[in-house]
């Protein structure tokens, strides 16, 4: 994983330099003109927040189950990055639907499941700091359960009424789009790995020093 | 525990701003309506949302690698200076 | 299969009978959630009447405050007296005891419905008797999912700082669902024409949810349990 990573460094910084090249020339969406190109930040940053509540929960499990301390560095590496691109989906979603539907902020299902997922995430990160000792577990738990919410928003979205665009826009995208959102998730994809792995070496580095400073103690 | 206020601060003044510089939002519509067919008074240019919505996304990245640097670069040193005193008995 | 409901039933019992001795925490929870129904008549007001509409939301957001409430003072008492680890000690099964003690917290949560279905139908001129078995179904169900994940957390906190304020932050997000169903079902039988296709609805909803919830705190409840 280390010799990937400046390698993959290099090819994000080379993606996210050429995506605003990339969005501009996609062609403009009909009915909502320019503001619809926040679309290519904003879904692959959703796609992100869920994907990361997806590890962290597994994680968590594999933590929980098999007692695994490198899971719970990973659950918690992921559970903050699922704050983090949460963060950006509610703060570009708003931006984008002031225009799009002429308010900030509608009670759908798929926004609030959105909301409450990113409230869980943000739960689970307050647990880990001020829960106090065994307050990994306690996080864990609410990972999973967390987790186990992100179905109920995918399915939500089918089910009932809403203003959103249901998921199955993006097989209908026009080519000229197709090709600049599957770039934008690339290079989401790929900030995603490289975060991960840095969040994930900072807590070991944590670790470490900890075993070092308790074996000082001796 | 800076660090938090710091993002408490910069989340909080984000659509603070964004809220000050716009009218109050108009009565929600029910369906999809293009553009085109809004009145005059209602089509918001687009633009400053826009680049709104990229300079936070980047705003954000930029500050959370930046919190990881520092944390890295503390830890770094605190390991150091560990492994300097733990091989005296 | 015996020996599970059995330990079950022997920590209910336990629970509840020391619970009848003193009864401080039915008397205070149910006291509080009326406490929450009044507030909450006072606060949302129309031309100085409360809102009729807002029975349904009032009595379910009553029901999770007096629920939180509950929680924290019975695990409270666990503490206290060291009990929980003695639980542990036991050779039984773990889940049983979790069992054991969910089922205290829907006895409880029960008697507080008891009061607060009838003080609500009395105050907000909302229907209870209309669809009592549908009224029923919806509040028993949305109290199960809620109670579930409550006794989970409740117990995982007890050994935890800011264990109070910590309750709610983890509980409320995850039982939201269970609440928004809850209410747009009891919404629904309120109406005018009670509306049963649609109670029907958010009740396999709930359902729904406490299959899952109910078998992921079974699952996880002795690993969080055990140091």
């Amino acid at each position: 994983m280390s010799r990937l990573f400046v390698p993959l460094l290099l090819l994000a910084t080379a993606l996210f330099a050429a995506a605003p090249f990339v969005v501009a020339n996609a062609p403009f969406e009909e009915t909502m003109g320019l503001v619809q190109k926040i679309f290519y930040y904003h879904v692959p940053s959703a796609m992100m927040m869920f994907l990361s509540a997806f590890v962290c929960g597994i994680a968590s499990a594999i933590f929980l189950f098999r007692r695994s301390a490198a899971a719970d560095r990973v659950a918690q590496a992921a559970g903050e990055l699922v704050v983090l691109f949460g963060l950006i989906v509610l703060v570009t979603g708003p931006l984008w639907a002031r225009k799009a539907w002429g308010v900030w902020w509608e009670w759908d299902a798929r926004l609030t499941s959105s909301l409450l997922l990113w409230m869980i995430f943000l739960a689970y990160l307050l647990v880990r700091r001020f829960g106090g000792p065994g307050s990994e577990k306690l996080a864990g738990a609410m990972a999973l359960f967390g987790m186990a919410n992100v179905p109920f928003v995918y399915v939500s979205v089918n089910y009932w009424r809403t203003l959103h665009p249901k998921t199955s826009v993006v097989m209908t995208l026009a080519p000229g789009m197709r090709a600049a959102f599957w770039f934008s998730v690339a290079a989401f994809v790929i900030l995603y790995v490289l975060l991960l792995t840095l969040r994930k070496r900072l807590e070991d580095r944590q670790a470490a020093v900890e075993q070092l400073y308790l074996a000082f103690e001796e | 525990m800076k660090r938090l206020v710091l993002v408490i601060a910069l989340v909080a003044l984000l659509p603070g701003a964004m809220m000050y510089a716009q009218q109050p939002p108009p009565t929600m519509q029910e369906d999809f309506v293009p553009v085109s067919a809004l009145p005059q008074a209602e089509q918001l240019p687009a633009a400053p949302l826009l680049i709104a919505a990229y300079a936070f996304v980047w705003v954000a990245l930029m500050v959370y690698v930046w919190s990881l640097w520092r944390r890295m670069a503390r830890l770094e040193r605190d390991l150091a200076d560990l492994q300097r005193r733990v091989p005296k008995p | 299969m015996t020996q599970f409901l059995r330990v079950a039933w022997v920590v209910m019992r336990k629970d509840l009978t020391i619970e009848m001795r003193s009864r401080e925490i039915v008397y205070t929870t149910v006291f509080f959630a009326a406490s929450c129904v009044l507030v909450f008549a006072f606060a949302l007001v129309r031309e100085g009447r409360p809102l009729e509409d807002a029975a349904a939301g009032i009595l379910w957001i009553s029901i999770a405050f007096a629920g939180t409430l509950g929680l924290g003072r019975t695990f409270e008492r666990e503490r206290h007296t060291e009990t929980l680890r003695a639980l542990m000690l036991a050779p039984s099964d773990r889940p049983a005891i979790y069992v054991g003690k969910l089922l205290g917290m829907l006895v409880l949560l029960a008697i507080v419905e008891a009061v607060l279905v009838p003080m609500v139908g009395l105050l907000f001129h909302a229907p209870v008797f209309a669809r009592p078995l549908w009224l029923g179904a919806l509040l028993a169900a949305g109290t199960l999912g809620f109670a579930s994940v409550g006794t989970l957390f409740a117990a995982m906190l007890v050994r935890a700082r800011s264990r109070d304020v910590l309750l709610p932050v983890l509980l409320y997000p995850i039982t939201i669902p269970v609440i928004i169903a809850g209410v747009r079902g009891t919404a629904a039988l309120f109406q005018a024409t009670p509306d049963e296709p649609m109670a029907r609805f958010w009740a396999a909803l709930l359902v729904f949810f406490d299959v899952v919830f109910v078998t992921l705190s079974l699952w996880t409840f002795e690993p969080l349990m055990t140091e």
